[in-house]
């Protein structure tokens, strides 16, 4: 096990070193003079003298060569220096401290959600396979997986907000400060970011599910005279949890992709809606900080997920 | 006599190339969802091949009805701000949609395959290279890495084919080095190799077609994935420019109307799930029918 660990830690570590070099040349390829990344619009550069020019990019060290750069840019990040937003004035890193909660507040609780619901859903309709649970379900965890986030959004929007008056239709509370309306306000995002994962872990579950009640130690558990309560929970759900497992992990990188969407949907002030608005604004430095810190967690947490994995599931290990 | 052996010899050797064929359509069309999912797909394709003939009005054209137009005879689904039908802009806009999904799935595959087959075929460092590459760039979620590479490149159809070829590139390196990986553990491998072959003849005539029915399950489903990442960047405002008609794009300016006029956002919305709902199902029916043991794989 240990070996295991040790092997995919150093994988990783690998990983992070390309990810963030992806990240840094990335924005690089953005056509143009490399200081409109830190300084200002390209207009505004053109109108400068060049000799305020020549300082700046001394300033921000675009004289190097562009390995050092790099270095320079991660020994930043380890001071915990993301830069300042070209937009807001502000440091990134103060920035982030600010929108990431937010947006982990709702994936968070959308995450529980997407994997209670899932899972339940997925024994449901394995278990009762053919009969009315599972023709009711079955094809609604398609719909999950094919209705776009946006259109969910609307749809509720439209029932919920318009037509009904229920529900706020957007913004974001923190509820700390107003715990009623912080939660009305995140019913209709949080169900519109979990729909997905619920039909995908659904899915998922159903089919190691099917697979693992036709296994001879559950017919056994059968045969025994075991309740179907026993038999499911204590004998097949354990083993086919295993493949869900993974889903969670990758459920955490489709919650990030669609927090930009739920969040620009919902005007809800989290780092979804920050990253498209610095890439509208141009703001170079607030993209990378943000791009760079969800690739970072998104590799953890995969990282987290296979080391579980390899704890569950021995063969895993020695394969 | 020997009519009738010679008959049964040809009968024998040419059945099983038949029923092959007959199987997968058995199987494939066995299932009245993936029956529909196949028969959108052909209208679709349809409406995107002869979106001029098919359209009642020019897409482009603004003031055609009056702006915002309820749904009437003349404009079935009313029209939008500038007076732009919107019947017509919706057959225009599966043009976009399909041009998007067919081309990047392309470009993806054709890079993504040859990786995955070359990491799973040669020795650990080229591998370790290839894979840890493709295992960085899966960290990104899909949406917002194809975001911030259409942002980088600039706007245009083009730039969004790009950034989703490039995002979902990993995708197929990783599908496809597992199974040049299983395939090659194969003794037809072996003895390919003992008779002298060389590894690019062995990638391409023996281990290529055998990894070819769930490559082409991925590609379908891949399809309806790109089409809805191309719909989610197009409704935060990336991809075609304006005149030009693309179903996210059209949601996400309807949206401000949600209260008069909600089919303006409702419409492509419909479009864009049931093309993608078509793809999904399509490509279950493809996996039933091709690898029944890929279920629960793809």
């Amino acid at each position: 096990m240990t070996t295991y660990i040790i092997r995919r830690i150093l994988q990783a570590v690998v990983v992070l070193i390309i990810v963030t070099l992806m990240v840094f040349f990335v924005i690089r390829l953005l056509p143009g003079d490399p200081l409109i990344i830190y300084v200002a619009q390209t207009a505004q550069l053109q109108a400068m003298p060049p000799e305020m020019i020549e300082e700046l990019r001394i300033q921000y060290g675009l004289d190097k060569p562009i390995m050092v750069q790099y270095v320079n840019w991660i020994a930043n990040m380890f001071r915990g220096d993301f830069g300042e937003s070209v937009y807001y004035h502000e440091d990134v890193s103060a920035l982030m401290i600010e929108r990431f909660p937010v947006t982990l507040h709702i994936g968070g609780l959308s995450l529980i959600i997407g994997a209670v619901f899932g899972i339940l859903v997925g024994i449901i309709t394995a278990v009762r396979r053919g009969k009315w649970p599972d023709k009711i379900l079955t094809p609604l965890t398609y719909v999950g997986i094919t209705i776009p986030v946006f259109f969910l959004g609307i749809l509720m929007i439209y029932v919920f907000g318009v037509k009904f008056g229920w529900l706020p239709i957007s913004g974001y509370t923190s509820p700390f400060e107003n715990f009623g309306l912080s939660t009305r306000q995140l019913i209709m995002p949080v169900i519109c970011m979990s729909f997905f994962s619920i039909a995908a872990n659904a899915r998922q579950m159903r089919s190691s599910m099917l697979e693992v009640i036709s296994q001879d130690y559950v017919r056994t558990a059968w045969s025994k005279g075991l309740t179907e309560r026993s038999v499911i929970l204590k004998h097949a759900m354990k083993n086919s949890l295993i493949p869900v497992i993974t889903l969670v992990g990758v459920g955490v990188g489709i919650l990030f992709g669609g927090s930009v969407l739920v969040e620009t949907i919902f005007a809800i002030p989290g780092v979804g809606r920050l990253l498209v608005s610095s890439i509208f604004g141009q703001d170079y430095v607030v993209v990378q900080a943000i791009t760079l810190v969800i690739a970072v967690a998104i590799l953890v947490v995969n990282l987290l997920v296979d080391i579980s994995y390899g704890w569950l599931d021995p063969r895993i290990r020695y394969g | 006599m020997a009519e009738t052996q010679l008959t049964e010899a040809g009968y024998l050797e040419k059945t099983p190339r038949v029923s092959e064929w007959r199987r997968f359509r058995r199987v494939f069309f066995s299932r009245g969802v993936v029956v529909f999912g196949l028969v959108v797909l052909v209208l679709v394709l349809f409406t995107a091949i002869f979106a001029e003939w098919l359209a009642p009005y020019d897409p482009y054209k603004t003031g055609v009805a009056k702006s915002l137009a309820q749904p009437s005879s003349e404009h079935w689904l009313g029209a939008d701000t500038l007076g732009r039908d919107t019947l017509s802009r919706l057959i225009y806009g599966s043009r976009t949609a399909l041009q998007v999904g067919f081309v990047s799935v392309l470009i993806s595959g054709v890079i993504g395959i040859p990786l995955g087959m070359i990491a799973g075929y040669s020795g650990t460092i080229v591998n370790n290279l290839i894979m840890r590459t493709m295992d960085a760039m899966m960290c990104f979620p899909m949406l917002l890495f194809a975001l911030v590479l259409a942002a980088v490149l600039g706007s245009g159809i083009w730039n969004v084919i790009i950034a989703l070829s490039v995002a979902t590139i990993p995708g197929y390196a990783r599908v496809t080095h597992g199974l040049a990986l299983s395939i090659k553990e194969n003794d037809y491998i072996l003895a390919q190799k003992s008779l002298g072959s060389d590894n690019i003849r062995t990638i391409f005539r023996h281990i290529l077609p055998n990894a070819f029915p769930p490559l082409i399950v991925l590609m379908t489903m891949q399809l309806g994935n790109l089409i809805l990442a191309e719909a989610g960047l197009s409704f935060l405002g990336i991809g075609i420019e304006p005149p030009g008609a693309a179903w996210g794009a059209m949601v996400n300016s309807g949206y401000q109307y949600l209260k008069i006029s909600p089919w303006l956002s409702f419409a492509p919305c419909l479009a864009i799930m049931l093309v993608v709902f078509a793809f999904n199902m399509v490509g279950d029916g493809l996996r039933d029918a091709l690898d029944p043991k890929l279920r629960g794989l793809l």
